[in-house]
């Protein structure tokens, strides 16, 4: 599975950050971790005493299997992955929580894990006693953590509350909080577990601008998510895990590209249209016609496909590419194609913010039944391989037919069999 | 940058969890921290807090005096029986309270175990910790007591310390060995709370070492607590108080104490990697 030339899209640009000549902040190799999950838990010294001789038996859940990666100075990388795909365990053992069984992991500066804002608030204390406590937790002495309490208190809005007991917090006071002591742990590597899930979209964009802002000041972020806009924007590199395993690590916009391909491909049962990203451009429409020019759901096989896209810039587009994947429900690309901006003698090759562009025509159709769909990557700047967006599913169709053949595609083949005279 | 991380680009491994990660100093200031804050919350939180905290010893104590000096009538033939009853429920109380808190402990801070990284000897020595702030206040009502009853302060006074670092010690090593096994086998909290009624009456709590004989009274000198209630009867209230010095019931005590204590060390560091995925 991998996006080359040869399927006419746009050969994946190198990461938008150089940063492989910064040195390594984070080393994993070879990480391994199983969990023993026993068919029948043994949780009383009664049942060791009664049933002294039955082996435990164990499922053997293999949750990372050799896991190799670096992380350097001042990145933000990303860990993308489906749930239960093992990317919490790996975040896990690298925040001290569990043991790996093999493999190493080595890390230089002093780490901060935030796997659950306001993990370790006590409610029946003060903020004041909760904020001097988590400080220590996140590594801070306590002379520190006493300094930063007005940095904290301040950050989070809630002064004139410091003295209030936890329990009278609401809750979006709580995450202020919570959030306001991991800005202020001021550690030099961050690792975060989806703490974005919580609160308003407001809080999610002051969330980002802080790692945006650590990251400047030369600070590491390791983000655990699968919210592929969060990659996309804010990631150097990102790697993608599945089934235990390091699918790719690199450019954040194919590791989402590939995330979307694993989710939407497969059994199909997590067929998540939600979390389309839409940084730099936006979708106004995606449809499909059939001969006759009407809008249609699926086509039928042998039908030219009457195809239309429509995007609006968000920000000024220089040198676009429009790239179009079509892809079987095993995830494979089954073609694709590329389109830049048709345009006038001397016209620049922009599409300016709030402008339109929309891509259509027809396609001929030697697609096998069965079910495709269409992703799309626009680029822009071309020559400096600067990726401006996103991988997003448009379209989801069927192709129906009564002449179903090995393969995604029929070709006409003049061939014939004929008895060989002797 | 702080100070700590003078050089950041020096890569160390991850050792995983383990019951001191994160290096002594960060587990110490994180035992006070947590001990201080939840004494405080018991004590300062309510105007009577203290006085609260102290009813319980107080009753006991009444109670059992009424029992040994008006039905038993063993208290009229000890000399200051009873604060030499005060005191000794005050330690054991200790014991108990620390040991039976400790149990379930690791166990109700899963949160912290599974999403933070804490060192997990922290969390049964933080309830060892406060149970022994308890104790500091609860002795100083002992001494006041032990004063108005006419015993006269003697020079052996300043040797008590060194028994209650030792009831510490053996306290936090039975704690460490429950609280890292009850995540694992969830009965440890019902055999410990029926274990410790039993310790209680096998420990010379309630009567002297010398008043059991026989078996049991045999039993009772091999417990590893009896030597020190021995030795805070005789160093406190009454320096010719007996003491049992036969090698057997001085080596069987301090062997069992070594054990548990080792036992303690080897328990808590096999489990402390593990509790996240146990819990």
């Amino acid at each position: 599975m991998s996006i080359d030339a040869e399927t006419g899209v746009t050969a994946v640009a190198s990461a938008p950050r150089e940063m492989s000549g910064r040195p390594v902040v984070i080393e994993a190799r070879d990480v391994t971790k199983t969990f023993r999950i026993p068919h029948h838990r043994i949780d009383s010294l009664k049942e060791r005493a009664t049933h002294p001789f039955t082996r435990q038996r164990f499922r053997e859940l293999r949750a990372l299997r050799t896991i190799s990666f670096d992380v350097h100075l001042g990145e933000f990388f990303g860990i993308v992955g489906r749930n239960g795909s093992g990317k919490s365990t790996l975040l896990k053992i690298m925040a001290s929580i569990y043991r790996a069984d093999g493999g190493r992991i080595r890390m230089a500066g002093r780490l901060a894990p935030f796997i659950e804002l306001g993990v370790g608030f006590n409610p029946e204390l003060t903020s004041r006693e909760n904020v001097a406590l988590n400080g220590v937790l996140m590594g801070l002495s306590r002379q520190e953590a006493r300094c930063k309490l007005d940095a904290v208190l301040d950050f989070a809005e809630l002064r004139e509350f410091a003295d209030l007991k936890l329990k009278n917090y609401s809750s979006g006071m709580m995450v202020r909080l919570a959030f306001a002591v991991m800005v202020e742990a001021d550690a030099d590597i961050m690792l975060i577990d989806e703490v974005l899930a919580v609160g308003d979209a407001a809080f999610a964009q002051k969330c980002m601008d802080v790692f945006r802002a650590r990251r400047e000041a030369g600070k590491t972020v390791v983000l655990v998510t699968h919210d592929m806009a969060t990659v996309q924007s804010f990631c150097d590199r990102a790697m993608l895990i599945h089934d235990g395993e390091v699918r790719y690590i690199g450019d954040p916009e194919e590791a989402a590209l590939r995330y979307y391909r694993l989710n939407f491909a497969g059994d199909g049962q997590q067929a998540a249209t939600g979390g389309v990203p839409d940084i730099n451009a936006r979708l106004i429409g995606a449809w499909l016609e059939n001969a006759a020019g009407e809008r249609v759901e699926n086509v039928e096989q042998g039908e030219r496909i009457g195809f239309n896209v429509i995007f609006e810039a968000r920000h000024d587009l220089v040198n676009p590419v429009f790239g179009f994947h079509f892809l079987s429900a095993d995830g494979r690309i089954v073609f694709g194609f590329n389109r830049t901006l048709e345009l006038a003698e001397g016209q620049p090759d922009v599409l300016e913010a709030g402008r339109r562009v929309r891509i259509s025509g027809s396609i001929e159709n030697r697609l096998m039944p069965g079910r495709y769909y269409v992703s799309t990557l626009i680029s822009r700047n071309r020559s400096h391989g600067d990726l401006a967006l996103h991988v997003l599913r448009l379209l989801d169709f069927m192709v129906y037919g009564t002449q179903p053949g090995p393969g995604p595609v029929s070709m006409d083949a003049d061939v014939e069999a004929t008895l060989e005279t002797s | 940058m702080s100070a700590t991380a003078s050089s950041p680009l020096e890569l160390r491994d991850v050792r995983g969890p383990s019951a001191l990660g994160g290096g002594w100093r960060r587990s110490l200031e994180l035992l006070y921290l947590i001990a201080a804050t939840e004494f405080k919350r018991t004590y300062f939180g309510t105007a009577l807090g203290y006085l609260w905290s102290l009813c319980r010893p107080l009753l006991l104590f009444a109670v059992l005096l009424a029992v040994f000096t008006h039905v038993v009538r063993l208290g009229s033939s000890v000399l200051h029986y009873p604060v030499l009853l005060l005191m000794n429920i005050v330690l054991f109380g200790f014991f108990q309270e620390g040991t039976n808190t400790a149990v379930g402990s690791v166990l109700n801070q899963e949160a912290i175990v599974r999403k933070t990284q804490f060192p997990r000897l922290v969390i049964p020595m933080a309830v060892v910790l406060t149970s022994a702030f308890n104790l500091i206040l609860n002795l100083v009502v002992v001494f006041i007591f032990i004063l108005a009853f006419g015993v006269t302060p003697m020079i052996t006074w300043l040797l008590f310390p060194v028994l209650l670092l030792w009831l510490a010690l053996i306290t936090a090593a039975v704690s460490m060995i429950l609280s890292s096994l009850y995540p694992r086998f969830r009965d440890v909290g019902i055999i410990w709370a029926v274990f410790a009624t039993a310790l209680f009456y096998a420990t010379p709590v309630l009567y002297p070492v010398e008043r059991i004989s026989g078996a049991i009274g045999k039993l009772v000198a091999l417990n590893p607590l009896s030597p020190l209630f021995e030795l805070a009867r005789r160093w406190i209230i009454d320096p010719h108080a007996y003491v049992n010095t036969q090698p057997l019931y001085v080596i069987v005590p301090t062997v069992l104490t070594v054990g548990i204590c080792v036992s303690a060390v080897w328990i808590f560091n096999r489990e402390a990697p593990r509790i996240a995925e146990a819990l």
